[in-house]
């Protein structure tokens, strides 16, 4: 039949993690927004999705949790160091330092999100190659980073060093139609968000549940890999990951989600 | 079809030469009347027309997931003409404003950074248009 085109709003319900940690899925928004109130992308999910990540023990996420405290706890690189020798035990150093990125990285003159950071740790205090775009092992331990804030809201700090330029720069893009298709990022996000695109139900496009397992892929997905297939729908050129236009996007909509709780790892269809 | 959308060919209209007035378009794109049983496949063919991504149509009840981005088409041929619904096919924002999402098929006038594979093409060839538009003014039932 006419599918999907019956319920144009995202539903009530609440979602607690393990019965535990409840998570705020609809926040008031920050000054500036469109929104009135910000919505996490969990509630434009079917139920069954959704009750994939109220349980922890189903979420097949979680599988990248534990690699990535494997790998918190693995000396690499000419250093013969661990992310653990530096930093201890991540509950402890990790908890609610994911919430806060990306974050102005003074040295670098940029806002890093915690892949760059990584990088950083990686080659500066490991002697470690940088990990490549989406390497299994990179998206694992950010995973596992994000996780130690599980329930925290996201909260980006603007005043630092020159992110307010950055976020207008993501605004900016966010605004820009672009592609063959002719849309921008709001087209599908802003003026249509809790319409049908085909079987999407459309959500904000909130970045709080990153990197997110999704079923189609049956894989976990970074926030610079979502944001390039949303902009190869659209027909453009997809920018590189990192690029200081994505680096810039982030910014600007990690911002529009603010007062969301950490959901990583969040499950989407 | 030989060659991709966005090349004339000889009895096709360039889409630059495309002139659309007062919300019309009344003169065909090609020399060939279209075919609504074509433009049927055209209008639910993810790679071609995916007009179901944003509209509902009942006629097309069999394909599964229809989009509410854009209004119901069922009986749009009573609220347009066939000319008007060439030009909201053709450029959907000479008829429908600026700030409409739905992408011109038809058109040159695109979006910023297009894939080079797309780059200086249409989205649809002249005769998918002539096709979709001939499709769309059977659509009469409510
Ligand atoms: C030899 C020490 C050392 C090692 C090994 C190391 N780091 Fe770091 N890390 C630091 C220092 C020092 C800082 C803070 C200063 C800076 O930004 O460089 C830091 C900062 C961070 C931050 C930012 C924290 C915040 O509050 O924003 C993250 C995240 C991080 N490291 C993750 C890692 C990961 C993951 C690994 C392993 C792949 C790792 N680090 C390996 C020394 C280390
Ligand atoms: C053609 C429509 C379309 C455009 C344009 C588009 N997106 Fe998306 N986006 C989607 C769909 C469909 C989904 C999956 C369902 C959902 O969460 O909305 C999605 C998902 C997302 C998500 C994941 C949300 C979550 O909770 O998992 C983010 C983040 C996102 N988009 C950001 C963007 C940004 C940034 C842009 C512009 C660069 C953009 N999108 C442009 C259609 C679009
Ligand atoms: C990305 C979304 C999108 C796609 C794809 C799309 N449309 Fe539309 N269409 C719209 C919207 C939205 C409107 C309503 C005008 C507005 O609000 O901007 C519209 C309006 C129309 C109208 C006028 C309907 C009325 O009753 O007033 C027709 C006819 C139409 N579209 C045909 C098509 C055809 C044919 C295709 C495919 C070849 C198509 N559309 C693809 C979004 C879309």
């Amino acid at each position: 039949g006419a599918g999907a085109a019956s319920f144009a709003e995202p539903v009530n319900d609440e979602l607690v993690i393990d019965g535990e940690t409840k998570i705020i899925t609809r926040a008031k928004a920050p000054e500036g927004s469109p929104f009135e109130e910000v919505t996490s992308g969990w509630l434009y999910r079917t139920k069954e999705t959704r009750a994939l990540e109220a349980d922890s023990f189903e979420n097949p996420g979680m599988l990248y949790v534990e690699r990535g405290e494997e790998i918190w706890n693995m000396a690499a690189g000419a250093a013969g160091k661990s992310c653990a020798e530096c930093h201890g035990d991540a509950s402890e150093s990790m908890k609610g330092v994911g919430a806060h990125y990306p974050k102005w990285n003074a040295e670098a003159g940029k806002p890093f999100n915690l892949e760059l950071q990584i990088n950083a740790c990686r080659e500066a205090n490991m002697k470690a190659e940088p990990y490549k775009f989406d390497a299994p092992d990179q998206k694992a331990l950010v995973t596992y980073i994000k996780n130690q804030s599980l329930g925290t809201p996201v909260a980006i700090d603007l005043d630092a060093g020159e992110m307010r330029a950055w976020w207008e720069k993501g605004k900016e893009a966010y605004y820009t139609r672009m592609g063959q298709l002719n849309l921008s990022c709001a087209s599908c996000h802003e003026q249509n968000n809790g319409k049908y695109i085909r079987a999407d139900h459309l959500s904000q496009g909130n970045t709080n549940g990153f990197p997110t397992y999704r079923l189609k892929q049956a894989n976990m997905v970074s926030l610079h890999n979502r944001f390039r297939g949303c902009i190869r729908d659209t027909r453009a050129a997809q920018p590189k990951a990192f690029s200081d236009v994505l680096m810039a996007l982030e910014v600007y909509v990690a911002w529009r989600g603010t007062g969301l709780s950490v959901e990583t790892p969040a499950v989407r269809q | 079809v030989l060659l991709g959308s966005g090349i004339a060919l000889a009895g096709t209209m360039a889409p630059d030469a495309v002139r659309i007035e007062d919300m019309e378009l009344s003169q065909p794109l090609t020399d060939t009347a279209g075919d609504p049983a074509r433009g049927r496949e055209v209008f639910a063919a993810r790679k071609l027309g995916n007009c179901l991504a944003c509209h509902a149509n009942k006629d097309l009840s069999n394909e599964l997931f229809h989009g509410d981005v854009g209004p119901s088409l069922d009986g749009v041929a009573g609220r347009w003409s066939p000319a008007q619904l060439r030009a909201i096919v053709v450029n959907s924002k000479t008829v429908l404003g600026e700030a409409t999402v739905m992408p011109g098929f038809y058109s040159l006038d695109v979006g910023a950074d297009v894939a080079e594979e797309f780059a200086g093409k249409t989205i649809l060839s002249a005769q998918d248009v002539e096709d979709v538009v001939a499709y769309l003014t059977t659509l009469k039932q409510d």
